[in-house]
């Protein structure tokens, strides 16, 4: 018998499925580009944003160079600009409103999580949700009318009496400063860090609590233990959310820090930040030098952001365990 | 059972305890602000007040209808920019991107959150108001777009990457492919972070002045179109609250009261309509 | 979905249908200050004529004098003059001038929160210059005390409060202690925003007012309006003629009498400090800024029209607000000055 070769037809079932892949690969191929495209534009607006600031800063650096980093005065009358107090004071009231509404937060989302009956916890979360909608104006307004005399009659010599051997807490206390502005700021970003903390804790299943119960756990150190570090990715994004709006929020700080380009080891001390003070005088900036400094400062607050960012991620993922759930941040 | 169980479960109890503390802090807060808002803001709120445009000092019956409308108008332009970016940017990072890729861009969303909203203000005017030469509502909503994108962004991600693999795994058992698995499975199952991510955006540009000062401008009068300035409630209560009117100041309480009631109505109508996607029953 | 695209296009719709037209708008931004008297303005002098709507926002003179000279506004307010160097640059950016006028007169006050005392204190030149240079530190100091002969002053410490935003407010007081003190002009000079030697930063009006009020042995300045409207207790400030002047609206009105003899005709000058017995020493001007050609015809007889009308009428809108009328030499001479915007 004479072998005759078989070929196996190239049409049918194989090369039907390679079209059918091959379209599927294009739907993915499209999805692909485009969602590629949005998260793109992202970096590409950043990027526009930090040259346009680099550009409209160009007279102050080339006047002042680095020093505009290690100078403190700030005179617009007479041309001398440096930016260390306010870079002070945007980490210091970012730190106090961190070491405030972390715990708090983290706290209240696993209660809403964990604890609270659904119905309540869809409730309280609904109104938290409203915090984040309040106007900086306002929580301006009401730390001036409410915090600050709270501050100054109260607390500040309440703390002063306990703790005044500490340098954080002496001098006098006139109720605005940075820890008033810290407390008003854990105030405006502890939303952030309940709703998206509350939400990710929610989506951790079942089973991972179910487990550690019935090794032998309490509630809370299941909770804490398993619950917390699988949601870990999730909680430390929204830290991330509430650390940006810290440093850059205007309205508010500005009402209730004092507005005095100081450096202090004082919390009572009456201080500036970044954005406060370009808020303040960006508009009535009248000498082309002003207003490229304050430029420059927004540049710094840029730089400021990108190495607090940058030493936070460090730090998870220095502290990170193997194999712990999803954290990336 | 051992004192060291005893202790355990002390511990256990004390700190749940402490939870409860710290939504009750927060809770509070709120109610405190509420309560303050309606207070002093209450009495203005009128027919007038969403009706008529503002009036000089020493008239009453002014309102603030164009601030209200002009609100809207600068808030449904800033989702129409934020809302889209940041969705399809954060599908891109949790479901195709590399590590470096992903990196990159959640930076840069953190660093474009850390932006003061005064310094977005001007970048949009050095964009928009410029090369037009005159404010608009198209710059505000663009300075407002831009704010609302990493927040948007950085917790919709989260949400996408905290639905389960074994979803992603079974869809593609079945023979989905990825664009579908995101559209019918993913996203659905976690639309109701999504949607926290997306009002929370929202509730956050709603209440911004800084920005809106060189680009939205302001208006005393109806705002036509979206090529002129126009007015809106933050940039009111802004103005109103450093007043020297006693009036005015009340006015400003009451547009903050408006202002949040429209956000707690935008949530409520946004969470009725949407929610009946596919949600996964809560764990 | 389809539900929720068709609600955006209807409401897209209905905001895009509010393009009526027929309206004239014109834009103008700047000064703080006189924000309620021009509020109050246009919206009467819209109430004339319907067809035009003059919108006026308050960024601050020196935003104002930026816009102005970017051409995103029709025209520009503000409480310090613009300096020869402004002026060039719009000459430059536009290839024609900008006019200076004058609106209304204000004033800005020294007011103080001292526990027990209730009286109205009468402060020198040296006092409040001593007292914001940070070298008074205590109530009881010679220099206050002198002045205040009978009123028991605590020998408490100051604490100065000031603005914390650049505003025409600080502009004025600055410009007025640089006139009055050699130290003040050299050390830290006069502008909307200064290197301030001591003192807390309040924002706005509002802001120095709430912080002199929460805050004992405080000291500060406001405008005049806002110190009536808000009742706070003022003191009075000695003036170039040794006399100790309660500021008012005659006051106010004495000084820039005093001030229309010489005015220049560009209409930029200060009138901090002026000569006369019943002169309020810190008082100024505010101006508005018109550049001297339109593109627009429309918009350029509608912006002569209204400082026409703001010359006649308008003045006596003024002192129900708490601001001062111009004085008549000036009015004239602004008059003859608006034939100059073609």
């Amino acid at each position: 018998m004479a072998s005759t070769t078989t070929t196996v037809p190239s049409a049918g079932p194989v090369a039907g499925s390679r079209s059918f892949l091959s379209r599927l690969r294009q739907g993915d191929e499209i999805a692909h580009i485009i969602t590629f495209l949005f998260a793109v534009s992202v970096v590409l607006v950043t990027l526009l944003l930090v040259f346009d600031l680099w550009q409209g800063s160009a007279l102050p650096r080339h006047k002042f160079g680095f020093d505009f980093f290690r100078t403190s005065v700030w005179d617009p009358i007479f041309d001398h600009f440096g930016a260390l107090p306010f870079i002070y004071g945007t980490l210091v009231t970012a730190t106090v409103s961190l070491l405030i509404a972390v715990p708090l937060g983290i706290g209240a989302a696993i209660f809403l999580a964990e604890l609270a009956p659904a119905r309540v916890s869809d409730t309280l979360e609904f109104f938290i949700d409203l915090l984040a909608a309040v106007p900086s104006v306002i929580y301006g307004l009401l730390g001036v009318f409410i915090v600050v005399p709270l501050m100054r009659q109260y607390i500040q010599p309440a703390l002063k009496h306990s703790f005044g051997f500490l340098p954080l807490f002496q001098g006098p206390a006139y109720g605005v400063g940075f820890l008033t502005a810290g407390i008003v700021l854990a105030i405006m970003v502890i939303p952030y860090i309940i709703s998206v903390s509350r939400e990710v804790l929610l989506s951790v299943p079942r089973d991972q609590r179910e487990a550690a119960l019935s090794l032998g756990a309490t509630r809370w150190e299941s909770t804490w233990k398993v619950v917390v570090p699988f949601a870990r990715g999730g909680i430390l994004g929204s830290i991330f959310l509430a650390l940006a709006r810290a440093l850059g929020e205007t309205m508010a700080v500005t009402m209730v820090i004092g507005n005095t380009p100081a450096i202090s080891a004082s919390l009572f001390s009456s201080g500036y930040s970044i954005a406060a003070v370009i808020a303040n005088e960006l508009t009535e900036a009248t000498s082309n030098l002003h207003y490229q400094s304050l430029i420059e400062l927004g540049l710094a607050l840029f730089l400021l952001t990108f190495v607090l960012n940058g030493l936070a991620r460090l730090l998870i993922v220095a502290t990170s365990q193997r194999g712990a759930g999803m954290g990336n941040a | 059972m051992n004192s060291r169980l005893r202790w355990r479960k002390f511990v256990s109890g004390f700190m749940l305890a402490m939870t409860g503390v710290c939504a009750l802090v927060s809770v509070s807060v709120l109610f405190l602000i509420l309560g303050y808002l309606v207070f002093h803001g209450g009495t203005s709120i009128s027919w007038n007040f969403f009706t008529k445009l503002p009036a000089p000092v020493g008239e009453t019956g002014g309102g603030m209808a164009n601030a209200i409308l002009g609100s809207g108008k600068l808030l449904l332009l800033a989702a129409l920019i934020g809302v889209p970016v940041g969705f399809f940017g954060a599908i891109y990072l949790a479901e195709f991107s590399g590590s470096t890729t992903a990196f990159v861009v959640r930076y840069a969303a953190d660093l474009l959150n850390g932006v003061p909203s005064i310094v977005i203000g001007i970048f949009a005017y050095s964009l928009v108001v410029l090369p037009f030469k005159h404010f608009s509502t198209l710059s505000g909503g663009f300075a407002l777009g831009l704010m609302m994108i990493p927040i948007t962004l950085r917790s919709t991600e989260e949400f996408l990457r905290a639905v389960p693999n074994a979803l992603r795994e079974a869809a593609m058992a079945l023979g989905a492919s990825k664009s579908k698995t995101i559209a019918t499975v993913i996203v659905p199952a976690a639309y109701r972070g999504i949607l926290t991510a997306v009002l929370l955006a929202f509730a956050r540009v709603a209440g911004e002045t800084a920005p809106l000062l060189f680009t939205a401008f302001g208006n005393r009068f109806w705002s036509q179109g979206w090529n002129q300035p126009t007015a809106a409630l933050p940039e009111m209560i802004y103005r109103y609250a450093i007043s020297p009117y006693d009036d005015w100041h009340r006015q400003a309480w009451a547009a903050g009261l408006v202002l949040l009631g429209l956000i707690l109505i935008i949530n409520i109508v946004a969470r009725a309509i949407l929610s009946r996607g596919i949600a996964v029953p809560r764990t | 979905m389809k539900r929720i695209a068709g609600l955006l296009v209807v409401v897209l719709a209905v905001a895009g249908v509010l393009w009526a037209d027929s309206a004239l708008s014109i834009n103008g931004a700047g000064a703080t200050f006189p924000y309620p008297m021009y509020s109050k303005w246009f919206d009467e002098y819209h109430k004339k004529n319907a067809n035009l709507q003059i919108n006026y926002q308050s960024i601050g003179s020196g935003g104002g004098i930026k816009q102005v000279t970017e051409g995103t506004v029709d025209f520009g307010a503000t409480d310090g003059p613009m300096n020869d160097e402004q002026l060039k640059a719009y000459q430059d950016k536009h290839g024609s001038g900008i006019l200076h006028f004058p609106t209304v007169l204000g004033a800005v006050v020294p007011t103080y929160n001292i526990p027990g005392v209730t009286a109205e204190l009468n402060f020198t030149p040296d006092a409040l210059a001593g007292i914001f240079l940070g070298k008074i530190t205590k109530w009881n100091d010679p220099a206050i005390i002198d002045a205040n002969k009978g009123v028991k002053l605590p020998a408490d410490d100051i604490v100065v409060v000031h603005r914390a935003e650049g505003s025409g407010t600080t502009y004025c007081w600055t410009d007025y202690l640089s006139k009055v003190s050699d130290e003040w002009k050299t050390k830290v000079g006069k502008g909307g925003s200064v290197n301030w030697p001591v003192g807390l930063g309040g924002k706005g009006n509002e802001g120095v007012t709430g912080t002199i009020k929460n805050t004992p042995d405080s000291i500060g300045y406001v405008e005049l309006i806002y110190a009536e409207s808000n009742k706070i207790p003022y003191g009075n400030v000695k003036n170039a003629s040794g006399v100790f002047v309660k500021a008012s609206l005659a006051a106010v009105s004495a000084a820039a009498a005093g001030a229309a003899k010489e005015m220049p005709d560009d209409f930029r000058v200060s009138i901090t400090n002026a000569p006369g017995k019943a002169a309020y020493p810190i008082s100024t001007f505010t101006w508005l800024l018109i550049p001297e050609k339109f593109s627009d015809a429309g918009k350029r007889d509608a912006i002569k029209g209204f400082v026409k009308w703001m010359l006649a009428d308008g003045q006596n809108y003024a002192e129900a607000l708490s601001y001062a009328k111009l004085p008549k030499e000036v009015v004239a001479k602004e008059v003859l000055a608006i034939s100059k915007i073609q």
